[in-house]
């Protein structure tokens, strides 16, 4: 960033203002406090190696032509309750009526004037606390100025997804959405969100989970070739309590999704997952900051990422284990599959342990398909082409594991098939 | 540990004795007190001058030495590894003491500086090579004792000596100081010197390019195999004085050579700093091993004095088919910020890496390794040991790189870290960038305990928890303690065991 542009910046982050009205008018201007504090990134901060952040910062979102892949809605066979977002504002006529049972849903916009909200004690706080030790302005960004987003309480378990689903209709759009979701004791909830959502896109989902919760995430990012989407989710887990998140990602040419997850209370199961195809211009970066904070806990992260025709993709994962966080589980996993010579797999995955009675691992691998398991299915009589689809499918599936749920699972498979059918033709 | 267990074969009683002999805690923390000859404290161009003509070097090495210097007024000190030590004051430190006693040449052992062979007694170094590194006219025409490795030995600023320089001669081995190589051989030093390790390379290298008093040169011609192993001793024993040795080893075409460093320090309450840079030019077929034994004083219990062991080494594989192996035991030093690497850049090169990094008490290490690949098929293989104990903070941080010309490459990570203790540290920090997809990329590292079944094991069997600790470890180092030279081997083996006294109960 030359001295032009940074002074541009500043003046763009001093000319901002927040909404001072509400429940959210003192979360918002702390937010903006943190974010004037902190400056926008650059692609020189050590965080934003691999990924360059000038779009995502930029005052104007650059131009996302609209795509139509032609195909069905993705969970169109699932039951759920739909809440359905166009380029970042509600769509009343579209979505479902918001009450379903164990679950309390509002809204940001609505509840917006009240001066008084259940979710005045979350809102922006995971995302301050997700704020040390590595700075995310994007993310304090959202918090100070969200135009609407989903806030849910969750009381025992839900019968059906929540489904929030996120379309794209204006070329320049610029959405902000920020979520807020409480699963208190005994609560059970799976969220599934799809679609491109806008031209750039920028999202913060806070998650607490109070003890012996649950809270399950299947996401699938739209396949707009030009959008480009900034995400965070800030989570909490109390005792005994599980989070798991799954991400599908195709096309799309920025993606920086960031997953802050903190396991403060004991015996608490952490999963976050993804599976990235990228095929041309496509800059994929998953990034993942664990802290374990309770003892016997055990975190999961599982990263598959097939790239062709000069796709990026960046795995940027820690395992932060406090000192006394004893009997701590934590597993890594980055691979990428590289179809051709023009591609490229840029990895960070980190470990900062300080208990002694832990089992951490990490491993990364990056190459081509196996040679040998190609030529096996080849010798078997399957056609080469088809024998490269298998393979990678195999290699892609291992993170679709990590999803618990067999109807949303066997949506994102028949996905991947049809990416890899087309790709075929 | 016990060393009155089964000795492999090939191994002299010199080296077992020797090896036995490194019990107890620090053993190499006296300090000698010999006449030095300081420069002034601090560092400005005058002091580069005169660094610079201590060591009668001509007016280009002084240009170079120079522009170094202007470059470093400009930099900043990293602040990106895992270590925290309080603010150095670069002006206050002495940049240059030599023996006084050096000044002119001993006929016989007798007129020696006694405290200066006392010295050399302590570190082991045979009788032989006590002459000639103590300067002693005529030493090199008598017969060595025991196995044949030539030292060159540097006492803070300088080097003190260099043995079997004849016998290395014969072979066209060129192993000298590098103020020597300067006068004797400047086409050699003009030629290759900042070459791998640019005099802007870092803040520490860049300071060593303007300071550096002095170090080991190395010149194997086309076609050797250096008929003996070369070694330095780095011996850090004034106060308050920085040692910054240059180290410049060129393996011609075809030749091989065996590098082994040794370094200590006294124990002292204050914190002195060692910045040094080593450079390896490999050529064609060409193959480097450099093993080093890292012991510098690493402070005591509570964090008090020690070494601040800031360190540059870089090898270039230059040539086609040229291989270089690292292997380090990092056990000393209070404050460790060392990356050996490799840049592969001629086609088929190789490079290795296998270090053993043990912190205890306060110490605290951000150590690993670069594996540049930009030639084709080029091969890297990195095995890291981490082992942190008492309120140590370790670290493993490390650059795989894969350009998109390094067709059909391969490397091979693995990084363990062992905890002892619920008070200590261990982090890795790798960084992975493939740009083909030829190349084949793979990465594991784990952290664990020392096995609890293992060391239930070893106690049923009688062996006290220390020992049992000690053994254990040793077994999670085996990978790298194999491939160090036999007498380093034993010494490194020994070193582990005692790097983590106190570390149990």
């Amino acid at each position: 960033m030359s001295v032009a542009d940074a002074n541009t910046a500043a003046n763009a982050l001093d000319a901002l203002s927040v909404d001072n009205t509400g429940w959210a008018a003192d979360a918002r201007s702390s937010a903006l406090a943190r974010l004037r504090e902190m400056g926008l990134q650059t692609k020189r901060d050590e965080y934003w190696r691999y990924t360059d952040p000038a779009t995502l910062t930029s005052q104007d979102a650059p131009q996302a032509a609209l795509f139509d892949a032609g195909e069905k809605p993705l969970f169109d066979d699932v039951e759920r309750l739909k809440i359905v977002f166009v380029d970042g504002v509600f769509d009343a006529e579209a979505s479902d009526d918001l009450s379903l049972e164990n679950v309390e849903i509002s809204r940001l916009a609505e509840t917006a004037s009240a001066d008084i909200h259940w979710a005045k004690t979350l809102y922006g706080t995971l995302e301050s606390n997700g704020q040390d030790p590595v700075e995310r302005p994007l993310a304090a960004m959202n918090t100070a100025l969200a135009s609407d987003g989903v806030l849910m309480r969750v009381t025992g378990k839900v019968s059906k997804p929540v489904s929030l689903i996120y379309r794209h209709k204006s070329e320049s759009s610029d959405a902000i959405l920020h979520h807020v979701i409480k699963v208190e004791q005994g609560g059970d909830i799976t969220l599934t969100e799809n679609g491109p959502a806008a031209a750039r896109f920028n999202k913060v989902m806070e998650v607490d989970i109070a003890d012996g919760a649950s809270f399950h995430h299947v996401r699938a990012q739209g396949r707009d070739h030009e959008r480009r989407a900034v995400t965070h989710i800030f989570t909490r887990l109390g005792a005994e309590s599980t989070f798991k998140s799954f991400t599908l990602t195709a096309n799309g040419v920025l993606t920086r999704n960031e997953c802050v997850i903190e396991l403060t209370g004991d015996d608490a199961v952490a999963t976050v997952a993804g599976a990235a195809v990228g095929d041309g211009v496509f800059h994929h970066d998953d990034t993942v900051f664990i802290t374990h904070d309770a003892v016997n806990c055990e975190s999961r992260q599982v990263f598959k990422k097939v790239l062709r025709n000069g796709a990026v993709g960046v795995f940027q994962g820690k395992i932060l284990v406090k000192e006394g966080a004893q009997k701590t589980d934590g597993y890594q996993i980055s691979q990428s599959l590289l179809l051709d010579e023009d591609s490229q797999f840029l990895a960070k995955p980190e470990l900062e342990i300080y208990a002694d009675d832990v089992a951490c691992s990490h491993g990364s691998t990056s190459g081509a398909i196996d040679e040998d398991a190609l030529f096996y299915l080849q010798s078997r009589g399957v056609p080469v082409k088809q024998a490269q689809d298998l393979l990678v499918l195999a290699f892609l599936a291992e993170a679709l594991e990590e999803i618990d749920s067999d109807a949303l699972s066997e949506a994102l498979h028949q996905r991947l098939e049809d990416w890899l059918a087309r790709r075929s033709a | 540990m016990s060393l009155d267990t089964d000795v492999k074969e090939g191994v002299d009683q010199e080296t077992v004795d020797a090896v036995r002999e490194v019990g107890g805690a620090y053993k190499y923390g006296w300090n000698t007190e010999i006449e030095m000859d300081y420069a002034p404290i601090g560092v400005n161009e005058d002091i580069v001058r005169l660094i610079s003509e201590k060591n009668k070097e001509p007016e280009w090495m002084t240009e170079w030495r120079l522009e170094a210097f202007a470059r470093w007024k400009q930099m900043k000190e990293p602040e990106w590894a895992m270590v925290d030590y309080p603010q150095i004051d670069f002006q206050d430190i002495y940049y240059y003491a030599a023996p006084k006693s050096m000044a002119e040449k001993p006929k016989s052992l007798d007129d020696v500086d006694p405290k200066l062979l006392e010295t050399y007694k302590k570190l082991g170094i045979p009788l032989k090579e006590q002459m000639i590194l103590a300067g002693v006219e005529g030493a090199e025409d008598i017969p060595a004792e025991g196995r044949k490795v030539a030292v060159d030995a540097v006492f803070d600023s300088v080097s003190v000596g260099t043995t079997f320089q004849e016998e290395l001669k014969k072979a066209g081995v060129i192993f000298c100081s590098i103020s020597e190589a300067i006068q004797e051989h400047p086409e050699l030093v003009k030629k290759y010197l900042g070459t791998v390790v640019p005099q802007s390379d870092n803040f520490y290298a860049t300071l060593n390019s303007a300071v550096f008093s002095d170090g080991s040169f190395v010149y194997i011609p086309k076609g050797t195999k250096c008929p003996m192993e070369l070694s330095t001793y780095f011996r850090i024993n004034a106060e308050n004085t920085g040692q910054f040795e240059r180290t410049l080893i060129i393996a011609d075409e075809g030749s091989y050579v065996s590098y082994l460093e040794g370094c200590t320090a006294p124990m002292r309450d204050t914190n002195q700093l060692h910045a040094a840079v080593v450079e390896l030019v490999i050529l064609d077929d060409a193959e480097i091993k450099y093993s080093t034994v890292q012991n510098w004083y690493p402070g005591d219990e509570d964090g008090k004095g020690g070494i601040y062991n800031f360190v540059t080494k870089r090898a270039d594989c230059r040539g086609k088919r040229s291989k270089v192996m690292w292997t380090q035991v990092e056990t000393g030093s209070a404050v460790t910020w060392k990356y050996p690497s490799c840049i592969l850049r001629g086609d088929d090169s190789q490079g290795e890496f296998y270090s053993i990094a043990i912190a205890n008490n306060m110490q605290q290490a951000d150590t690993g390794t670069k594996m540049v690949h930009l030639g084709k098929n080029t091969k890297s293989r990195i095995v890291s040991k981490g082992i942190s104990a008492g309120k140590a903070q370790n670290t493993y941080r490390g650059l795989v790189s894969m350009h998109p010309r390094a067709k059909d490459s391969r490397n091979y990570t693995q990084c363990d870290s062992l905890l002892i203790g619920d008070k200590c540290g261990a982090h890795t920090v790798p960084y992975i960038e493939v740009k083909n997809n030829s190349s084949r990329v793979e990465h594991e590292a784990t952290t664990s305990k020392v096995d609890d079944d293992q060391l239930f094991y070893c106690r049923q069997r009688g062996m006290d928890e220390e020992e049992a600790v000690a053994l254990v470890v040793n077994g999670f180092c085996k990978e790298v303690l194999q491939a160090l030279p036999m007498e380093f081997a034993m010494e490194a083996q020994a070193l582990v065991a005692i790097s983590l006294e106190g570390s149990v109960g």
